[in-house]
């Protein structure tokens, strides 16, 4: 599963993050590594970006980049 | 009690064991944006800041002097844009990382990396990368009143244990801690530099070695912060996701950001327009003391027609850019900038470009130099070159003279369906049109000449503060520095320039007062330019005197307008409402009878307005900022191109239609 397709609101678990693209690291940099919780807030009103929060933070990304995120939902 | 507590509440005026050092040190405040870098910078110079660009690149530094205490070296402190990382992706943080990477071309004696408390695991990456170069370095933590009101409780001793370098806790705008920040520095400053950790492997920037290198990183930091601070539960949505539920709301969002930037046009329009005059009036009337006072003469109309009114008429715009920049700071300070960017990239990836790309959008309607001038926060340089060269065609507050002399002189007094001024209707139409356009020569910029793959998008939502009012004061304060400098320069001596061309050769014709003017100007050199361009401007429904107006507006579009009263004989002082000009357009006539100005060239006018780059402000901006003639060229190539074209099709289309 990958962020940009976990529900709302559901604090998922990274399990992986594909840095073959050019903005892989850039979004590790930002603190999106494995292992690092993560929770959907919401999508901007025309569906895309989305807004994430991250290590108590919040930022906004396209759905093309949350793609390359590997997610596991805890249960 | 917290430790932070404890440190914040040590009294103010222990003394500091200051060094014996003549040298002045200088010092370096990095950080992620956000953090309050500039609230620190701001408190610890106060006034004593400069504004210069960085040796051999065009990015605006800010230093100031910091006094440490009475008896201390001097201390040069050198504020640097906001960087989440030293490997950089946009125009600012790739400078930012330079200057702190470069050791040679600004020596730094130490480096203050300004933590934000409230989010010390991402701000810890970049202060962690400085560490690991063992330059003297210490962590100024910030927020650390919203961290204790947040329950977060920081133990600062083994922070600072585990990460090696000394870290102070303050707040800026009470100026807490900062004589302990002071002390911390200059300690680190003395000792100077430390091996760097594990210089071998920071040499070896391939791939997999950052990427194994970022996870150990991260990893590290997330032991030292779970060491070191304690965390409440989480307790749901904090305040700003709050107040995120109505302003990027699916439907509220929208119509919020629409009422805000309503908000900042209506002020740049209507609360600056009171200042203007008065700029206006005191330049005319300073005109009018010096003509009344010194011998008629060249030199006389040089310092008046030339000088004070030239300068006079860019200095009138300084209330707009100021209100602007006010409107930018509140909204980019408060948190509100991330949000608006949030909204609209859907909607500007549809013409390639980047949500962060509307801010500088939005701020040149005021004026497109602070519009281009905030590009450098657009990471992809394509995407950055594409946004700059569309700026200009958001209808700017100095097209708004020549549309309201054009409504004034034609549409006056009309409505559309009873109630709305045609005018309204106009200018609104003036605007969208621009906006049309720039999405067209964006599609096809990006499509041509500027393809590059789509840039990534992720932005910082910073949470939602109350903006510092001393730091919103301290950018205005630059910001009209920097204007008045540059009308104090560029614009004095293109003022001088055009004065000289409509000044010479000069005219020995015994004539009265007013028609002097007219006669000189005719027979100046702009004159003949204005004749001989005639035949290429006659199919847009041009004359030669309109001619000297385009040619005299090429530095500035509002320059028209005393052109343009100079040309048609009317009195000294004229402005865009004056009764006098608007007549005098009505009823100018060529020598058949016909009238010279009619609706359709008024239109025609204002489209060629809307779309040529009439701006030596701008051009010189551009050229700043992209570091070549290549593309400010470029710029004033095309836009011409396309205004021409726009206004004969205007003109000609608008005949065949039947329009006059």
């Amino acid at each position: 599963m990958t962020l940009d397709s976990i529900p709302n609101n559901v604090t998922a678990r990274i399990s992986s993050v594909d840095v073959r693209g050019a903005h892989g690291l850039r979004l590790m940099e930002m603190g999106l590594v494995p292992g690092a919780p993560v929770r959907l807030v919401k999508a901007a009103p025309l569906g895309d970006p989305i807004q994430i929060c991250i290590h108590n933070y919040h930022l906004a990304l396209r759905r093309t980049e949350a793609s390359a995120i590997e997610v596991t939902i805890n249960s | 009690m917290s430790a932070v507590l404890n440190t914040l509440s040590l009294p103010e005026h222990v003394p500091l064991s200051v060094p014996r050092t003549a040298r002045p040190l200088t010092v370096i405040v990095a950080g992620n944006p956000n953090a309050g870098k500039t609230s620190l910078f701001n408190s610890l110079t106060g006034l004593r800041q400069k504004v210069a660009n960085y040796p051999g690149v065009t990015v605006e530094s800010k230093s100031g002097n910091w006094f440490i205490s009475g008896n201390g070296p001097t201390v040069r402190l050198v504020d640097l844009p906001g960087l989440y990382s030293l490997d950089a992706t946009s125009l600012d943080e790739k400078i930012a990382s330079e200057i702190l990477l470069d050791g040679s071309a600004t020596k730094a004696d130490a480096i203050i990396v300004v933590a934000d408390a409230t989010n010390l695991i991402r701000n810890l990456y970049l202060a962690m990368q400085l560490i690991e170069t063992g330059r003297p370095i210490v962590l100024a933590l910030t927020m650390v009143d919203l961290a204790e009101r947040a329950k977060l409780k920081i133990d600062l001793a083994k922070l600072s244990d585990e990460l090696g370098v000394p870290v102070v806790p303050i707040v800026a705008k009470q100026r807490r801690g900062l004589k302990q920040l002071g002390q911390a520095v200059l300690d680190v400053a003395l000792r100077g530099a430390q091996p760097s950790i594990d210089v071998k492997a920071n040499r070896d920037s391939s791939p997999q070695n950052n990427h194994s290198r970022l996870i150990q990183r991260y990893a590290r930091i997330e032991r030292i912060v779970s060491d070191a601070v304690e965390t409440r539960t989480e307790d749901g949505p904090d305040i700003s996701e709050r107040i995120d539920r109505f302003v990027t709301h699916k439907f509220l969002g929208p119509v919020i950001l629409l009422l805000v930037m309503l908000l900042v046009f209506q002020a740049i329009f209507s609360w600056a327009s009171l200042p203007m005059t008065l700029i206006d009036h005191l330049f005319s009337g300073l005109g009018n003391v010096v003509r009344a006072n010194l011998p008629p003469g060249v030199f006389t109309d040089l310092l008046t027609d030339g000088i004070i009114a030239g300068v006079g008429g860019v200095i009138a715009f300084l209330p707009q850019i100021l209100l602007l920049f006010l409107f930018i700071s509140l909204l980019e300070d408060s948190g509100y900038m991330a949000r608006a960017a949030f909204l609209m990239d859907r909607l500007m990836r549809a013409v390639g470009l980047h949500g962060k790309a509307f801010v500088p959008l939005l701020s040149s309607f005021a004026c497109a130099v602070p519009g281009i001038m905030g590009t450098r926060t657009i990471e992809s340089p394509k995407d950055r070159i594409a946004t700059i060269m569309i700026a200009p065609f958001m209808s700017c507050s100095a097209r708004l003279p020549v549309y309201t002399l054009i409504i004034a002189a034609f549409f006056s007094g009309k409505t559309v369906l009873g109630v709305v001024s045609l005018g309204a209707v106009i200018i609104l139409t003036m605007y969208l049109l621009g906006i049309a356009v720039a999405i067209v020569v964006a599609s096809i910029l990006k499509r041509t000449i500027l393809n590059a793959p789509t840039p990534p998008f992720v932005m910082e939502m910073p949470p939602y503060r109350l903006p510092n009012f001393g730091n919103v004061a301290q950018a205005l304060l630059t910001r009209s520095t920097v204007f008045l400098k540059r009308a104090g320069t560029v614009i004095l001596a293109i003022s001088i320039l055009l004065w000289a061309l409509m000044a010479f050769p000069r005219s020995s014709a015994p004539q009265s007062k007013t028609a002097e003017g007219a006669v000189q100007i005719e027979n100046s050199f702009a004159g003949r330019a204005g004749r001989l361009i005639e035949p290429a401007i006659k199919p847009l429904g041009f004359d030669w005197k309109i001619g000297i107006g385009l040619i005299s507006s090429f530095a500035a579009r509002e320059t028209i307008i005393s052109t343009l009263s100079i040309v048609y004989n009317v009195g000294e002082g004229a402005d865009n409402k004056s009764a006098s000009l608007v007549d005098t357009l009505r009823n100018a006539r060529r020598a058949d009878g016909t009238p010279i100005w009619t609706p359709l060239t008024g239109v025609s006018l204002m489209i060629f307005f809307l779309l040529a780059c009439q701006c030596m402000s701008t051009v010189a901006v551009v050229r700043r900022e992209t570091n070549s003639w290549r593309w400010p060229l470029f710029m004033m190539g095309y836009m011409l191109v396309l205004a021409y074209v726009a206004s004969l099709v205007t003109f000609q289309g608008g005949r065949l239609l039947g329009f006059a």
